[in-house]
């Protein structure tokens, strides 16, 4: 009964102290209405520890207390939605190029509209809809790719012409626009008060909540969080949520072992008017204008407008800086430019008077991508920040996966783009981070292009072949840090800008791909794979076999020599990694996983193995440098380095030999490609590489070598159906989905992880199957390319997405590959895909609303393998990422 | 034919140079922030030379700008050795011993300056050892002389200056077995330069100077507006002291033909410069030394030829005017600068530009609308003209070619006229000279903070 009364106690406390914050100007807040709260003193322990009292501290204990937990304690070391919360301009939009972020705008969208009768908090929501504008040709495109993956979630959205958007804004200039997207139930809020009506629900459901508790740190015991340290004592838990915000890095790295949240605050500044003569109703729609780099919403019958300018300013780069906090002060200079872009918009308003120019930081991520889920080196210890001034956007949703996550181990929906996992200790330095963020935060407003490569930042992980590459005309990539070639200008070939690559149309790297992919099949190619993540698992006995046999889903009691593909299935038999795993020796295994699985996988095995000293596990990523050799004559080159017969008799396919390349020794030799063209993986030893491939260039001279980059690769891969992991394959897609059974040790009566799910599936059948089509009736030369996320139309149904997408140079035909699913007719349930449900469809594939013909088909076309191989290698896939 | 603005820029831009004094721990200790310099050439090859220095032994920096005349041997040599001897007369006797017993043993000799030079600012070579050897007599005697008290900086830069002008004198007439040397120190001695060089030292500025160049102080008054004190009295006939001087130290007989058309002897527009011999030695000096120097010297007009009414030599001398100055925290700047400069603008201005031009780099007073009724169009319209009063000092990162672009390029109304600035630096070699001349700028920041607190 008296913890029911400190409950009650609580909820009143905090509710009565704000209850004039509907008004986002006052900044004084009266405290003269009502008495300071008396401290209630802080619980012993609970469950769940929450820092952060903003909209995603709020919406996670919300949700969290809604799935039943009740043993929740929040903290907040100011006041309630006191910080970018409550300064967030409140505009809840779903058009979102990144499919998970559009899915969790859209379910905070719902949430919020019925927040008010749930709660009885008013939180000012007002349907008004958005409408972004488009100064040019390729913006419409990009609005169009939005428009085309809101229609397919049911989410209404039209193209709309200049004239309509003067219909339903009469105060905008539309002189230099060529479209628009109109969304109409993107909504308004008032941020803070969402945020309070979330702490109100939470409250009732039993969640604990404290201001002006400060957490100076998170306890860790064995990778486990086991406590936390505030100003007002010490609070034991079991899990920890850092919704610190802007302060979540700095929180992140208070404690002994830092947990690494890759972010960095930029000031951004909006502005507020007084009402216009006639004020503006609460209803006109939101208007984004990614060109002119500005939103502008109505506001109390005058505006509020802010952007994201070209030169931002990024802040407390050295941590929390009192001098720092206290110059955010309005910086009109800073503003002109936006100001210029707002008044050219809306030119009627240069009469209107000047309220305030509001300066409130917000934080960015090196990828433009929030940042969710659990630390890989702390069990317990979650994350949900860097919502690159999306906040309240992604509010409710972000809230609901992350919940789901804590409390089933898993979220609903593939999150792995959000995953904190996708960093590593790498995207931490602070430097590298504002240096980064400054590049990220004018790209909100810019062209979502393909393949776009972030400028800043680079160079920082490269293989020791980098200058001999650079040297020969490569252009760079960048995946985890690490440097790639995506291809080589050729000499007197150096035209090229960066600008002209970035087109929704035919690239201009295509004719240079196409000669490279033309070597690939016809002489040999070297292409650099370094970056590729490379484990070496041993033990003194069986332990190794027995532990990866039971994590993976192919059987790894191979002979030693023999390399397997397998997935690390997660027990919905999804795959969390897909990978090569050699057999070194009885007890040795070598495993290649895609580059950005380095701390994922490894935090995965980590977390699974048995603690076991006999156990080992080393990353080796850094110490093997590997080149892919490629094509019908990389088994003569190979042999003449090495004075080895090459030839499948002597060296079948998915075989691992060390053996010696020129005066190097050791270099681990394995007959696989990650494109399904004949060739070999040389893992080389780093301070062999320069020699190896020196010697690799010269022998390869009279065959024809050169070099190649990814852009071919993938090419090569897409044309053979091969899926990759984290493009194509994610932890919500079974080896059955994708024609894999075969890699599934199913009838070997070995207990294995995921191996339920995926009986199940085998008896009743998939829900979507990975299929690739091709387009018939698309000019490459003419039209919109494809790129990935495109709809799949079945019969004029929508059916699902492309994963991924690439030019066929043998085909001379794009080449998608996807998903179908079968929704049912009537009650949009999802039903059993089979075989002949795929065959029996007339296809389509939407491009910026633009529809395609395609051919879907199950097997890749056997004619493009050059040669007989066995059955399972041509299926297999590599597992590379673009 | 125009120049674009970056080929104008390219040109401005050329001979600039910055420097910032290291700050240490976020605290600048010393009273100067830093300078820029730059200079523009209008004669081929230029004939002003500048320097600046840190003292190693002994607290303080140096500054100087040389404007050479009849060619740029002597502004050259001066502009290397000057600020050795300046060093060198206010070391204390026992740095001084300790220097000659490094020389004497082969020791490496403490480093006595720390030169801050742009790479187009070169040392003679060849001349060094010579260069040394002068200098390290100086010092002997220096030594020999010891008075036992502390050296006064105002005494110091005199000594230094009539120091090194009587060594050239001396090199000149005893020559040099080596006859690209001998040829050098005629060129020296028979080519004339002025020089106008600062030493701060904390809150003591002294400015020596001799010839027409010209220093000057900018001062902010409490209005924010600026002002210009000057540090140095120009040696020519606009001064009437100099004028008077001059007149003094001769007979009355030579009263009308000493100045005439505003020059010495009718020849020389400076009053006081270094080198110049044909204005300091006896006529039997002057010929024998052309008549025993290599043929080069022999052959050339000038040099052989003799001022009219040259009766009681010396007319001219290298002793500079001192003047001292306690530095306040409202003396924003020093600007130093050879006559090129002045003649084409006046002092109030460059205070003003130079003003304006470090004050907008540093504290543009940000807007606050407060409790203002301001609207989005009056808000935008200030922005404006605040980017475009910005962006034209931000094409400069360096005063002094910020100065000088002003110089070259301002109009009637006080602007910089693209048009004009391109007609003026396109100007052919042989022309330019007719419409400018060489300009060479030292702007000197001072340290508010630093100074306010002595």
């Amino acid at each position: 009964a008296a913890r029911m009364f400190l409950r009650l106690l609580s909820d009143i406390q905090w509710r009565a102290a704000h209850p004039k914050w509907r008004r986002m100007t006052s900044s004084q807040r009266s405290t003269s209405t009502t008495a300071e709260p008396h401290p209630v003193s802080l619980p012993a322990q609970a469950q769940v520890v929450i820092c952060g009292g903003g909209i995603m501290g709020t919406s996670v204990a919300y949700h969290l207390s809604k799935m039943g937990w009740k043993d929740i304690v929040l903290l907040e070391q100011g006041r309630l939605a006191a910080g970018t919360t409550r300064f967030c301009a409140g505009i809840v939009s779903t058009a979102r190029p990144v499919s998970i972020e559009l899915k969790m705008a859209h379910y905070s969208n719902k949430l919020y509209q019925q927040l008010q009768q749930e709660t009885g908090v008013q939180t000012g929501y007002m349907k008004t809809g958005s409408i972004s504008l488009a100064q040019t040709q390729d913006r419409l495109i990009s609005l169009k790719r939005i428009a085309s993956s809101l229609n397919v979630m049911g989410i209404p959205c039209e193209i709309i012409s200049p004239k309509k958007v003067l219909q339903l804004h009469p105060l905008i200039n539309i002189h230099d626009l060529v479209g628009a997207m109109y969304v109409p139930e993107d909504a308004l809020v008032s941020s803070a008060n969402v945020s309070l009506a979330l702490a109100t629900a939470a409250s009732r459901n039993g969640v604990q909540i404290h201001e002006r508790t400060c957490v100076s740190h998170v306890t860790i015991q064995k990778g486990r969080v086991t406590g936390v340290e505030t100003d007002r004592g010490r609070i034991q838990c079991e899990y920890f949520v850092n919704c610190a915000g802007q302060w979540a890095y700095e929180l992140g790295h208070s404690g002994e072992e830092p947990v690494h949240i890759p972010l960095h605050a930029c000031e951004h500044f909006y502005l507020l008017t007084h009402p216009l003569k006639e004020p503006l109703s609460s209803s006109l729609p939101t208007i984004v204008d990614p060109d002119g780099r500005i939103y502008i919403r109505n506001w109390q019958g005058g505006i509020l407008s802010g952007g994201f300018e070209k030169n931002p300013k990024p802040l407390f780069t050295e941590g929390r800086n009192q001098l720092e906090i206290q110059n955010l002060q309005e910086d009109w200079d800073h503003f002109g430019p936006l100001l210029g872009a707002l008044l050219r918009r809306m030119p009627g308003l240069e009469a209107l008077q000047i309220m305030q120019l509001v300066n409130c930081p917000e934080s960015f991520t090196p990828d433009m991508r929030c940042i969710m889920g659990e630390s890989p080196t702390a069990r317990g210890y979650f994350v949900l920040a860097g919502m690159n001034s999306a906040g309240i956007s992604y509010g409710g949703g972000a809230g609901k996966y992350l919940a789901e996550w804590i409390v089933n181990g898993y979220p609903s929906e593939n999150v792995w783009p959000l995953d904190l996992k996708r960093f590593g200790t790498l995207q931490s330095s602070r430097t590298f981070l504002r240096h980064r963020v400054m590049e990220v935060m004018p790209l909100m407003c810019d062209l979502k292009v393909p393949r776009w490569d972030f400028q800043t930042g680079r160079q920082l992980r490269t293989s020791p072949l980098y200058d001999r590459l650079d040297a020969q005309g490569a252009r760079w990539m960048e995946k985890h840090g690490f440097e790639r070639v995506k291809y080589f200008v050729p000499p007197g070939n150096d035209l090229l800008d960066l600008d002209h690559s970035k087109t929704f149309y035919k690239p201009d790297w295509f004719d240079i791909v196409g000669s490279e992919v033309k070597c690939c099949k016809e002489a040999v190619c070297v292409i650099d794979m370094s970056s590729f993540t490379k484990f070496e698992i041993s033990s003194t006995g069986d332990e190794a076999l027995e532990s990866l046999q039971y994590l993976f889903s192919n059987d790894l009691d191979v002979p030693v020599g023999h390399v397997v593909h397998t997935g690390m299935l997660n027990e919905k038999g999804g795959y969390e990694n897909d990978c090569s795993i050699a057999r070194l020796s009885k007890r040795r295994f070598f495993m290649i996983s895609p580059t950005d699985q380095q701390v994922h996988c490894w935090t995965w095995l980590k977390n699974r193995l048995p603690d076991d000293s006999n156990l080992v596990m080393e990353d080796v990523t850094w110490k093997y440098t590997a080149l892919n050799l490629i094509g019908p004559r990389a088994v003569d080159v190979l042999s003449e380095l090495s004075y080895a017969p090459m030839t499948a008799e002597h060296f079948p396919s998915l075989f691992c030999k060390e053996m010696s390349v020129g005066y190097a020794n050791g270099i681990r030799v394995m007959s696989i490609t990650h494109t399904g063209e004949p060739g070999f993986v040389l893992y080389i030893p780093i301070e062999y590489a320069l020699h190896v491939y020196n010697e690799v260039m010269n022998m390869g001279q009279k065959y024809g070598i050169r070099n190649a980059g990814y852009y071919a690769l993938r090419s090569l891969r897409i044309e053979k159906f091969f899926a990759f992991w984290g493009q194509d394959l994610d932890a919500f897609t079974t080896p059955m989905e994708c024609g894999r059974e075969f890699q599934v040790k199913l009838d070997k009566g070995m207990d294995f992880l995921g191996q339920e799910a995926l009986w199940e599936q085998k008896q009743n059948g998939v829900y979507k199957r990975f299929t690739m089509f091709i387009l018939e009736d698309h000019d490459t030369d003419l039209d919109l390319w494809p790129w990935w996320g495109e709809p799949i139309f079945r019969n004029g149904r929508y059916v699902g997405k492309t994963t991924s997408s690439a030019y066929s140079y043998t085909l001379e035909r794009h080449v998608c590959l996807g998903f179908v699913h079968h929704f049912d007719e009537k009650t949009g349930e999802e039903l059993v895909v089979t075989t002949d449900f795929i065959n029996q469809g007339e296809y389509e594939i939407d491009i910026a609303g633009q529809r395609f013909q395609a051919k879907a088909k199950l097997y890749p076309f056997s004619s493009l393998f050059t040669q007989r191989r066995r059955k399972d290698e041509v299926e297999l896939s590599g597992y590379q990422r673009e | 034919f125009y120049l674009t603005p970056p080929q104008v820029n390219s040109i401005l831009k050329a001979n600039e140079y910055s420097f910032k004094v290291p700050e240490f721990d976020g605290k600048n200790v010393s009273s100067v922030l830093g300078f820029d310099s730059n200079q523009l050439p209008a004669n081929a090859p230029i004939e002003d030379r500048r320097s600046a220095a840190t003292c190693l032994q002994t607290r303080g920096m140096l500054l100087g700008v040389f404007d050479g005349h009849a060619g740029c041997a002597c502004a050259q040599a001066v502009s290397e050795r000057l600020f050795y001897y300046i060093a060198v007369s206010l070391l204390p006797h026992e740095t001084l011993l300790e220097i000659e017993n490094a020389v004497e043993s082969g020791r490496a000799l403490l480093p006595i300056l720390q030169w801050h030079k742009h790479p187009n600012d070169y040392f003679s070579k060849e001349a060094s050892k010579l260069y040394f050897n002068s200098l390290r007599t100086y010092w002997q005697e220096l030594i020999d002389l010891n008075s036992g008290e502390t050296t006064d900086v105002r005494e110091a830069l005199i000594n230094a200056f009539k120091r090194l002008d009587n060594d050239i004198s001396l090199e000149a007439q005893v020559g040099d077995p080596n006859s690209f040397l001998n040829y050098l120190v005629l060129q020296v001695a028979f080519s004339g330069a002025t020089a106008c060089v600062a030493h701060v030292d904390g809150i003591d500025l002294h400015v020596a100077n001799t010839g027409d160049s010209r220093a000057m102080l900018g001062v902010q008054e409490e209005d924010g507006s600026w002002s210009a004190v000057n540090l140095s009295y120009d040696h020519n006939a606009q001064n009437e002291r100099e004028v008077e001087r001059v007149k003094m130290e001769h007979p009355k007989s030579e009263e009308k033909s000493v100045v005439k058309q505003d020059r010495l002897l009718g020849l020389l527009m400076p009053f006081r410069a270094f080198g110049d011999v044909k204005f300091k030695w006896s006529i039997e000096l002057q010929k024998r030394v052309v008549e025993s120097g290599p043929d080069q010297l022999n052959d050339n007009e000038y040099t052989k030829f003799i001022p009219p009414n040259y009766h009681t030599p010396p007319y001219l001398t290298a002793e500079p005017e001192v003047i001292h100055h306690k530095l306040r925290p409202q003396d924003k700047f020093l600007v130093l600068a050879t006559d090129g400069l002045w003649e084409t603008m006046h002092r109030q201005d460059v205070a003003r530009i130079v003003g304006e031009y470090l004050t907008g780099v540093h504290h543009q007073q940000p807007i606050a609308v407060g409790g203002y009724k301001v609207t989005l169009g009056q808000m935008h319209g200030l922005l404006t003209e605040r980017r475009a009063r910005i962006s034209s000092v931000f094409e400069d990162q360096n005063a002094a070619t910020h100065l000088i672009r002003h110089a070259v390029g301002n109009n009637e109304f006080g602007t910089v006229d693209h048009e004009r600035l391109s007609k003026m630096l396109s100007l052919p070699e042989e022309l330019a000279r007719m419409y400018r001349d060489d300009i060479t700028i030292i702007v000197v920041q001072f340290n508010s903070r630093v100074i306010g607190a002595y």
